[in-house]
């Protein structure tokens, strides 16, 4: 069982709060989609509860133990992350590229051993990569590459996962492929947390919705529960109409309130 | 299948290359001479040749071409760039300056460690500062445009040095070694700097998994579990060591780092943790050779093995300048 929590967490770089008496939980079983406008802190409050960046005040805390002082093998046993911007130094094969999700695993690239080995083929079937697994990165496209990002991060086999917009620069298709492997990775026992900026593709897939305004958490709720015209004016300050009659909220953004 | 064979395919034709070295020469020596002569079994004359000059510079070389392959393999990965290398990056240029300040002021005369540690220090110095640049520039274009700085600085300091040479002696000396050469080396030569290649060669054989992992980008990297300071800090202090201790035997020579990484890349899947390797072998392949064709070159006066590798390496790098994929410059 492992515990992600943020309790009361503040964060401030150069005399600008990023963070603000944050406080969020990940457990495994949840899907957590971490909402808010460009500049809100969401990335910072991601690289907080990663421990790439230790709270000023407040605990950030993996099964009672703080974050930043879990040596950083152990953590990445427990978290996988997917940053924002994720630029490949070399066009290696596809393969190699997840089996690096198991980095932490002691993974030697060409010579994995069996439990490496059978991770890695599993997350490249959950990714439909099996066809492209020996092809060199530099020949993907975006969504593709994007793929290839989601199945590291499960080979990983990790409880948790953390993502910076996974769904950045895709189109509508991938996005939901991407969204359904995080959805995947969740029902088989996973916790995730996810920067998105699609609030419909949010409210789709999230277990629950955690709102950020600047650098604070505004709201921390099931879609439906914190779904709501008046928020998404306050929080993005757009009009937006929501049917609330499905299985999940449908939203669409007018334009500017 | 290639990559199986790549390492062993590489041993054995440095092998094959340090034996060719004992051939050939302005007297070539028939090839069962040489072997009764390496198996210390052939007349006075033959061994003298083979073991107090043929096989040491050949080794030198050997050893030269692999601290540089190495070096730049591991600075490729560092800084996830195929131009990083010590000639680019300026470290062998402070390395230089940092051998001929020994040889200046007669430090490398009356100690022999002296020239090395001088190196080693101009070396390590470079490698330190173009790693602590790198943690604030992304851009390649901007680590190369420091090395060039820093390769045209230690170049004024040497010339200045230069200039003020006390005795024609001492200017030969400085001049022979901004060149590169291992002609006239020992086995005495190699064991001064081999304890640093050794250690330099462990610290970045031991740190080339984490290279795998900054593929990924740096913040990946830290993700899958990465500590990159304690990366950082071998493969620049191994680098430093390695480059610094290949200039303290042979001078300045330039390119091999970037080439012989260049050519095994693709064999092993442009993972750079697979390319230390084979980079270092054929790294040291590639100076055997050009150090053999440097002396059977029927020209009056022998050439500097820097001056070829730089006259093959040069255009190299261009090449592979214009070839690469674009998008961080």
């Amino acid at each position: 069982m492992a515990e992600l929590k943020i309790a009361d967490a503040c964060l401030t770089v150069a005399g600008a709060t990023l963070v603000r008496n944050a406080s969020v939980k990940i457990t495994p079983g949840e899907l957590v989609v971490l909402l808010g406008p460009n500049g809100a802190g969401k990335t910072s409050l991601l690289r907080l509860a990663l421990g790439l960046l230790p709270p000023d005040s407040g605990h950030v805390t993996l099964d009672g133990v703080a974050v930043s002082k879990v040596v950083p093998a152990e953590r990445a046993r427990s978290i996988a992350y997917l940053p924002q911007t994720r630029p490949l130094a070399w066009p290696n094969r596809v393969r190699d590229i997840v089996a690096l999700g198991r980095f932490a695993h002691g993974v030697v690239l060409g010579k994995l051993r069996t439990v490496d080995a059978v991770a890695v083929e599993r997350a490249l079937l959950a990714c439909d990569l099996l066809a492209l697994a020996d092809r060199n990165a530099d020949t993907l496209s975006g969504g593709e590459l994007a793929r290839v990002h989601c199945a590291r991060a499960i080979a990983a086999t990790t409880p948790l996962l953390l993502a910076d917009e996974p769904t950045a620069a895709l189109d509508p298709l991938h996005q939901h492929q991407v969204l359904q492997l995080l959805r995947g990775f969740v029902d088989d026992g996973g916790g995730a947390l996810v920067v998105l900026h699609d609030i419909a593709l949010a409210a789709r897939y999230a277990d629950r919705l955690v709102w950020m305004k600047d650098a604070t958490v505004v709201a921390d709720g099931t879609p439906a529960e914190t779904l709501s015209v008046e928020r998404m004016r306050d929080i993005y300050g757009v009009e937006a109409t929501i049917n609330s009659d499905g299985a999940y909220p449908r939203v669409s953004v007018e334009g500017p309130a | 299948m290639i990559e199986r064979a790549l390492n062993p395919f590489l041993l054995v034709a440095s092998l094959a290359a340090l034996f060719a070295a004992c051939l050939l020469g302005s007297t070539p020596l028939p090839f069962e001479r040489v072997l009764a002569a390496l198996l210390g079994q052939a007349s006075g004359g033959d061994q003298l040749v083979v073991w107090q000059i043929r096989l040491p510079r050949a080794i030198c070389g050997f050893a030269v071409g692999a601290a540089l392959g190495a070096s730049g393999a591991v600075l490729q990965g560092l800084l996830r760039n195929p131009l990083a290398e010590p000639g680019v990056l300026g470290v062998s240029a402070c390395a230089s300056l940092g051998a001929v300040v020994a040889l200046y002021y007669g430090f490398a005369a009356s100690w022999a460690y002296a020239m090395p540690l001088a190196a080693i220090s101009g070396a390590l110095l470079a490698t330190g500062f173009i790693a602590s640049v790198a943690l604030y520039t992304q851009s390649v274009v901007t680590l190369i445009l420091i090395g060039v700085g820093l390769s045209s600085f230690a170049g004024a300091a040497m010339s200045l040095l230069l200039n003020f040479a006390p005795t024609p002696f001492t200017l030969a000396d400085m001049i022979n070694w901004m060149l590169g050469s291992v002609a006239n080396r020992s086995f005495t030569d190699l064991w001064v700097v081999a304890p640093f290649m050794l250690l330099g060669g462990v610290l970045l054989f031991s740190s080339r998994r984490g290279l795998s992992a900054l593929t990924l980008g740096e913040e990946a990297a830290i993700g899958v579990g990465l500590n990159i300071k304690r990366l950082r800090l071998a493969v620049v202090v191994g680098a430093g060591l390695l480059a610094g201790a290949a200039v303290a035997l042979a001078g300045a020579i330039g390119f091999v780092g970037i080439v012989a990484p260049h050519l095994v890349r693709p064999l092993v899947h442009h993972d750079p943790a697979r390319s230390v390797l084979p980079a270092a072998l054929l790294g040291g392949l590639l100076l055997v050779i050009a150090d053999i064709v440097v002396r059977v070159l029927p020209t009056t006066t022998e050439l500097k093995l820097g001056v070829v590798a730089a006259l093959i390496g040069a255009p190299a790098f261009a090449w592979i300048a214009l070839r690469r994929r674009g998008g961080d410059g």
